[in-house]
């Protein structure tokens, strides 16, 4: 078996989309199988900074052997990859973990997301075939939803200074309209996973949450970004699981928020 | 021409057992063996080292549990692992399946404890047993039995009582005299000690003006702590006659050779892995190399040979 490796991608595009929200194009050549939900890992040039960082994949086009990243500027590494130029290479491992589940009968279907969480549900919008419905939610300036309007029968975006969309959270959207979707799909920070969590179980819908923590090797070998998962009916039947390994995308009913 | 029709010798002898050549990872950055398997033959490596075992499942501490540093990380996993029974059950079958050596790493609270998983490892298919008496974040056992050259001394003796496979002892660096923790493992009987564990730090996250970490301190690692490593490596071996294995932020093949100079037999690479998952087999090929371009015929020649140097200078 021929054994995966970092390899060398070409930067194809760098630009920012927003204030401290990039986007990168990377040409990989081989894509890989790459579902929606995975990430990359994208290494830094300077050696001080050890470790990878983990980018989720935005969007896959296996023809062409490119991944669209976006990414938010929260450090250094993040801030070095912004001074990166068009034909620079980069290393790259991928593509990582465990993607959201492609459920082909479902007629309708929700998708919640959150700042820089919003990129993993794009490539999913396009690869579902049942009708969607995006819903958004942001601090200031909304990202990707021209993207989303392409593929998904509605986009509805909240934003909380209210300079785009309405005033307040997607769960604010989610109280505007009457939603009764087979499969909700949800990706943004914790606060917003849990709200949506309790709304799905309210409804009794089933949900895939993709969770976000700290990581250091990506590849399911360090045990630093574990997320709390109830393993039996028990709620003390609990024990950490790997977010880069045994996730980012987990059941909702399985993922115990603190 | 002559140096290519001779291979240099990688193999090194530890506690009586031949190992392919001194590079293995280092506990709990190889979990065991399974997720490297994608990105590396296992079979090249000196020895698989796994990641911490105890008596019964640890849930680990929460997150988050780590931070970068410059040339370093920081991290407080808290030796989460799923016991010896599960590892007896899932994870022993796999190692024993490919043509390595195996050393488990044991994690415990207390005597009784590290005790338990040794004597379940009586007669298994294990070649060595690396004792983990350093592990900074752990609140009771672990480092506490580091720190003190008599605890150890209590530890090593009674843990050796009950293995059946050579006993290497895992240091802490977080002492003021490596020497006498050194000397008290060798007088409780072990086959070997292994050294450096973590070092103990914190990162502050200036927006929240809180520890980062959510256990506060961690382990510090990588090539930041190299030097520390290096200094306590050779320190040990001016101390104690039972092999050394060298750790601390061993990233390239030339930071290898400096622990084997320093005396030690063999080396374990951690944090490197994160960044480079294939990084022990280029640190492999380098020594290789390094041996065949210098014409030394094994690298068994090399352990120690830092220390013959300088003693000569001073004569």
């Amino acid at each position: 078996m021929e054994k995966k490796n970092i390899n060398k991608a070409r930067i194809l595009k760098n630009e920012a989309l927003g204030p401290e929200i990039y986007q990168m194009v990377l040409e990989v050549g081989d894509t890989g199988e790459a579902v929606p939900g995975q990430f990359v890992n994208l290494y830094c040039k300077d050696g001080a900074r050890l470790l990878p960082r983990a980018i989720s994949i935005c969007e896959v086009d296996r023809k062409a052997g490119t991944f669209r990243l976006i990414y938010k500027v929260l450090g250094r590494g993040t801030e070095e990859f912004t001074q990166l130029k068009e034909n620079e290479e980069i290393d790259w491992l991928g593509p990582l973990g465990s993607g959201f589940t492609l459920n082909t009968e479902d007629r309708e279907i929700l998708l919640i997301g959150g700042g820089v969480g919003v990129p993993p549900l794009l490539e999913l919008a396009k690869r579902l075939t049942g009708k969607k419905r995006v819903l958004l939610g942001f601090e200031n300036e909304s990202i990707l939803t021209g993207d989303f309007s392409k593929v998904a029968a509605e986009v509805a975006v909240a934003t909380t200074s209210g300079t785009e969309g309405i005033k307040g959270t997607v769960m604010d959207l989610l109280e505007q309209k009457e939603y009764l979707p087979d499969r909700i799909y949800s990706c943004g920070p914790k606060g917003m996973l849990k709200a949506v969590k309790d709304w799905a179980r309210e409804r009794n819908i089933p949900a895939e949450l993709s969770m976000e923590e700290r990581m250091a090797c990506g590849i399911g070998a360090c045990l630093v970004c574990t997320c709390k998962i109830n393993e039996g009916p028990d709620p003390r039947d609990w024990n950490y699981q790997r977010v880069c390994k045994d996730g980012p995308v987990f059941n909702a009913e399985e993922v115990m928020f603190e | 021409m002559s140096s290519r029709e001779k291979r240099p010798k990688l193999a090194v002898k530890l506690a009586g057992v031949e190992l392919k050549n001194p590079v293995m990872p280092a506990s709990g950055t190889f979990g065991s063996g399974k997720e490297y398997e994608a990105y590396l033959d296992l079979e090249k490596l000196g020895m698989i080292v796994t990641k911490g075992v105890a008596d019964r499942p640890w849930k680990g501490n929460p997150t988050p549990r780590v931070a970068e540093t410059h040339g370093g990380m920081l991290n407080s996993v808290g030796l989460q692992n799923p016991g010896i029974e599960h590892f007896l059950r899932e994870d022993l079958p796999f190692l024993q399946s490919r043509n390595t050596k195996t050393m488990v790493n044991i994690a415990g609270r207390s005597i009784e404890e590290y005790v338990r998983v040794v004597t379940a490892l009586q007669r298994q298919p294990v070649d060595f047993l690396e004792l983990n008496i350093s592990c900074p974040n752990i609140k009771e056992g672990g480092v506490a039995f580091g720190t003190d050259a008599d605890m150890a001394y209590q530890v090593t003796k009674k843990v050796k009582a009950a293995a059946t496979q050579p006993l290497i002892v895992k240091l802490s660096p977080n002492v003021t005299d490596i020497g006498a923790v050194a000397r008290a493992c060798e007088a409780g009987g072990a086959d070997g000690i292994s050294l450096i564990n973590t070092l103990l730090g914190m990162k502050i996250d200036i927006k929240t003006r809180r520890p980062l970490l959510a256990n506060t301190f961690g382990g510090l690692s990588g090539p930041a702590i190299k030097p520390v490593a290096l200094r306590m490596v050779y320190q040990a071996a001016k101390e104690v006659k039972i092999p050394i294995i060298g750790i601390g932020g061993i990233s390239t093949w030339e930071d290898a050779l400096e622990f084997i100079l320093a005396g030690a037999a063999a080396v374990q690479v951690g944090t490197a892995n994160f960044r480079n998952p294939r990084v022990m087999l280029q640190i492999i090929e380098g020594l290789e190399n390094y041996l065949r371009t210098e014409n030394i015929d094994g690298i068994e020649e090399l352990i120690g040979a830092g220390h013959e140097l300088q003693e000569g200078i001073q004569c």
